[in-house]
C-alpha cells in the first residue's frame, strides 16, 4: 500500500494574524491542518495492517517543515515539500495545480486529504488534484477500507441520511473528516527517527510550472479587506474549575430568574 | 528560550508536555485523592516510549541524557506530581544496572524496563537507616552459589508496584564503613520476598510508598550487580544522578503552581480588577518566577556537569536537589496564598502541589544531608 496524505501548514487555531496585503501570515508557528493529521492517522493504520509505505506532500515555505516533522514522528517515512516564494498567495486553483503536478510524480494507490484546512476553508483542493489527475475522488469518507488484492478502495461516506459505501478503483483520491478517528501523539522514539528522515523540497522549476501561473499575481479573485468580527460586548468568561464554574454559572443563571 | 537545549530536547520535552496537559493534568485530582497508582499513566509512558529515554539503543532505550530524562520528570511534575515520580523512580532503580550492571544483566532486563513492562524500585532506606546507611541491617549471606536476604526496608517508593527491586544489603559486617554493603536485584514473586504495608501520605499520594520485607530470600549471584563490598559506591553514584531526578521533579511543581497562579491572578477580581494588579501580588508572582527559573538553571547545569563525569558529581546533585527543593516548598505555599481561600481548597490544585512539594526536601537525602554533601565537598577541595 503506497499512500501520499497532502498535509498542509495552517496557522496555530486562534493566534491566525493577517499581513498588510490581506494575506494570512505564514512567517511562523505553524502546525499540521487538524483535518490532515486524521487523514495522516488513518493512512498510518493502513500502512500497518497493510504494510507499504505512507509520504507527506505539503506545498508551503520553510515553517512548514516543523509541521512536516510532526508527521513524520508519527509514522510518515518521508515527505516532499513544494517550495517556492513565488507561492506565496496561491488561490486554490493554483494550489490544486502544483500538488496535482508533484502527485503526478510520485507512486501511490491512494492519496488522502482532509476534507477541508482551517486557514482557507474551501474544501475544494482535493477535488481540484483529483480532477487534474483523473482519479476517482471520494469525499467525507469517515472509514477507509482498501482491498488491494482487488485493487479498489471502499469509503463510507457521511450523507444527510447516515453514510453512503462508495467503491472505486485505486489508485484514488479520498478527502477524510475527524470521524476517521483521533490522530496518535508522536511517540519519543518517533520524534528522535524523524530527525533523520528526508524531506525533499522540490520548486516549482523541478515541477516544470511556470511561477507567473501561480501566486498572488495569478489569482482569480482579490481580497480586498479584511475585518475582525466587532468585539461582543459583556461577555464573561469562567476559567474557573468545573465545580466552581458551575456554581458561578448558576448563579448567573438564578439572578437573571433563567431558572 | 534555553540556549543549552538541543532542537531534538526541545522537540521531545514540548511533545511529553503535551501528553502532560491534555492526558494526565485531568487525571491528577483524582490520583491524589483516591491514592491509587496511576496503571494508566504507565501504560502511556510505556506507549510512547518515555520509560525507553534512559536505557541504551542497544538494549531496546533512546539513549538520552540525564538532562533530557529530567526535562520529561519536569514537563510531567508540572501538572501531576505522583505521574513524574514514576519516571524518576524508574530511572533510579535502574541506576545500579546502568552504573554497574554486566551486559547479560543488561540483555536481561533493559528491554522489559525500557518498554515499561517491567517496573523496578530501589530498596536502600530501613527504619533505623535513613540519612545513614551505616544503620542498614538486611544481610544477605552467601548460600552455594547464590545469596540468601533478610531484612526490612521502608520508604520504598513504587516497592508495592515494582517487578524488580534494587535492594542493598550487608554482605561482610566485618568490611569496614563502606566495604560491607553489596546490590542485589529481586524479583517479584520471588518466595520470602512480601509487602508488608503501605504509608499513609501527606503528598505523592498515587504513589505507593512500601515496607518491603525479605525473609530469608534466595537469589542467584546473577542477581549481584557490580562486585561484592560495592554496593555503597554504587549507591552514592546511583544518587549523584538520581537526585537531579528529584530537583527535576521539585522544579516542575514549582512551575506549576506558578502557572495557576499566574491564571488565578489574571481572573481574580476584588476591588473592581484582577488582583494581578495588585502591587503585592505582582511581586509574589514575579518572586515565584525567578525563583523556579533560578531552580531548573542550576539543575540544567548540574546534569550537564554530572554527564560530563564531574570529580564533584555529588555536590552538583546535592545543590541542585536542595535548591529546587526548598523552591518547590516556597513558590507552592506562595501560590497557596496567591489563590488565599481557594488555595487551600481540593477544588484547585495548589493544595495539592503544596503537599507535594514537601517530600521533595526529603527523600533521596534531606536538605540537611545536601548541605552536609556540599559543605564537605568544599572543605575537602584543595
Amino acid at each position: 500500500m503506497r499512500i501520499v496524505v497532502l498535509l498542509k501548514a495552517v496557522p496555530v487555531v486562534g493566534t491566525e494574524k493577517m499581513t498588510g496585503g490581506w494575506l494570512l501570515d505564514r512567517s511562523a508557528g505553524l502546525e499540521s491542518n487538524g483535518n490532515d493529521e486524521y487523514v495522516l492517522e488513518a493512512g498510518l493504520k493502513l500502512v500497518e495492517a497493510h504494510g507499504g509505505e505512507l509520504v507527506t506532500l505539503t506545498m508551503g515555505p520553510s515553517p512548514a517543515t516543523e509541521a512536516i516533522r510532526k508527521a513524520l514522528a508519527m509514522g510518515a517515512a518521508r515527505a516532499v515539500q513544494v517550495v517556492d516564494e513565488a507561492l506565496a498567495g496561491s488561490d486554490a486553483l493554483a494550489t490544486g495545480r502544483v500538488l496535482a503536478a508533484a502527485l503526478q510524480r510520485m507512486e501511490f494507490d491512494l492519496a488522502l486529504a482532509g476534507a477541508d484546512t482551517s486557514d482557507g476553508q474551501g474544501g475544494v483542493v482535493g477535488a481540484a488534484v483529483a480532477t487534474r489527475l483523473g482519479l476517482p475522488y471520494l469525499s467525507y469518507a469517515a472509514a477507509i477500507e482498501p482491498d488491494p488484492a482487488a485493487g479498489t478502495v471502499r469509503v463510507r461516506r457521511i450523507s444527510p441520511t447516515g453514510y453512503d459505501v462508495l467503491e472505486a478503483r485505486m489508485p484514488a483520491l479520498v478527502a477524510g473528516t475527524q470521524l476517521l478517528g483521533e490522530p496518535r501523539y508522536p511517540s519519543l522514539r518517533g520524534i528522535m527517527q524523524a530527525r533523520s528522515k528526508q524531506i525533499a523540497t522540490w520548486s516549482l522549476a523541478d515541477l516544470g510550472i511556470d511561477p507567473a501561473s501561480v501566486g498572488t499575481p495569478a489569482t482569480w479573485s482579490a481580497v480586498l479587506t479584511a475585518t475582525p468580527p466587532a468585539q461582543r460586548a459583556g461577555a464573561t468568561i469562567v476559567r474557573d474549575a468545573p465545580e466552581a464554574a458551575v456554581e458561578r454559572i448558576v448563579e448567573f443563571l438564578a439572578a437573571r430568574r433563567l431558572i | 528560550m534555553s540556549g543549552r537545549l538541543t532542537q531534538e530536547q526541545i522537540d521531545l520535552r514540548d511533545a511529553v508536555g503535551q501528553l502532560a496537559r491534555e492526558q494526565i493534568a485531568p487525571r491528577a485530582a483524582e490520583i491524589d485523592q483516591s491514592g491509587v497508582f496511576p496503571r494508566d499513566v504507565v501504560e502511556l509512558f510505556a506507549r510512547q516510549d518515555v520509560f525507553a529515554l534512559i536505557y541504551p539503543a542497544e538494549y531496546g532505550g533512546l539513549g538520552g541524557t540525564l538532562l533530557t530524562n529530567c526535562l520529561m520528570i519536569e514537563e510531567v511534575s508540572r501538572v501531576c506530581a505522583t505521574s513524574g515520580l514514576i519516571l524518576a523512580v524508574q530511572a533510579l532503580g535502574s541506576l545500579p544496572l546502568l552504573l554497574a550492571g554486566s551486559d547479560e544483566q543488561k540483555q536481561r532486563w533493559f528491554p522489559g524496563l525500557s518498554s515499561g513492562s517491567l517496573l523496578n524500585a530501589f530498596a536502600l532506606t530501613e527504619a533505623g537507616a535513613g540519612s545513614d546507611s551505616a544503620g542498614i541491617r538486611t544481610r544477605a549471606v552467601r548460600d552455594g552459589d547464590g545469596w540468601r536476604i533478610t531484612g526490612t526496608k521502608r520508604f520504598i517508593s513504587q516497592g508495592s508496584e515494582a517487578d524488580l527491586v534494587a535492594v542493598v544489603a550487608v554482605t561482610d559486617p566485618e568490611a569496614g564503613r563502606h566495604r560491607d554493603l553489596s546490590i542485589f536485584y529481586v524479583e517479584r514473586g520471588t518466595p520470602g520476598f512480601e509487602v508488608a504495608r503501605l504509608e499513609h501520605k501527606m503528598g505523592i499520594r498515587g504513589s505507593p510508598t512500601a515496607e518491603l520485607v525479605f525473609d530469608d530470600v534466595r537469589v542467584p549471584d546473577a542477581n549481584r550487580v557490580g562486585e561484592v563490598g560495592e554496593g555503597f559506591r554504587i549507591a552514592m553514584r546511583t544518587l549523584n544522578r538520581s537526585r537531579p531526578g528529584v530537583a527535576a521533579q521539585a522544579v516542575g511543581i514549582a512551575q506549576g503552581a506558578t502557572d495557576v497562579a499566574v491564571a488565578y491572578a489574571r481572573e481574580r477580581v476584588q476591588f473592581g480588577k484582577p488582583i494581578g494588579e495588585q502591587q503585592m501580588v505582582q511581586a509574589m508572582l514575579a518572586d515565584m518566577a525567578t525563583r523556579t527559573e533560578a531552580a531548573r538553571q542550576l539543575l540544567y547545569e548540574a546534569c550537564e556537569r554530572i554527564e560530563d563525569g564531574a570529580a564533584d558529581a555529588a555536590r552538583w546533585a546535592a545543590m541542585c536537589k536542595l535548591f529546587a527543593g526548598d523552591t518547590a516548598m516556597a513558590v507552592t505555599t506562595d501560590a497557596v496564598q496567591v489563590l488565599g481561600g481557594y488555595g487551600y481548597i481540593t477544588e484547585y490544585p495548589v493544595e495539592r502541589m503544596m503537599r507535594d512539594a514537601k517530600i521533595t526536601q526529603l527523600y533521596e537525602g534531606t536538605q540537611q544531608i545536601q548541605r552536609l554533601v556540599i559543605a564537605r565537598a568544599l572543605l575537602s577541595a584543595q
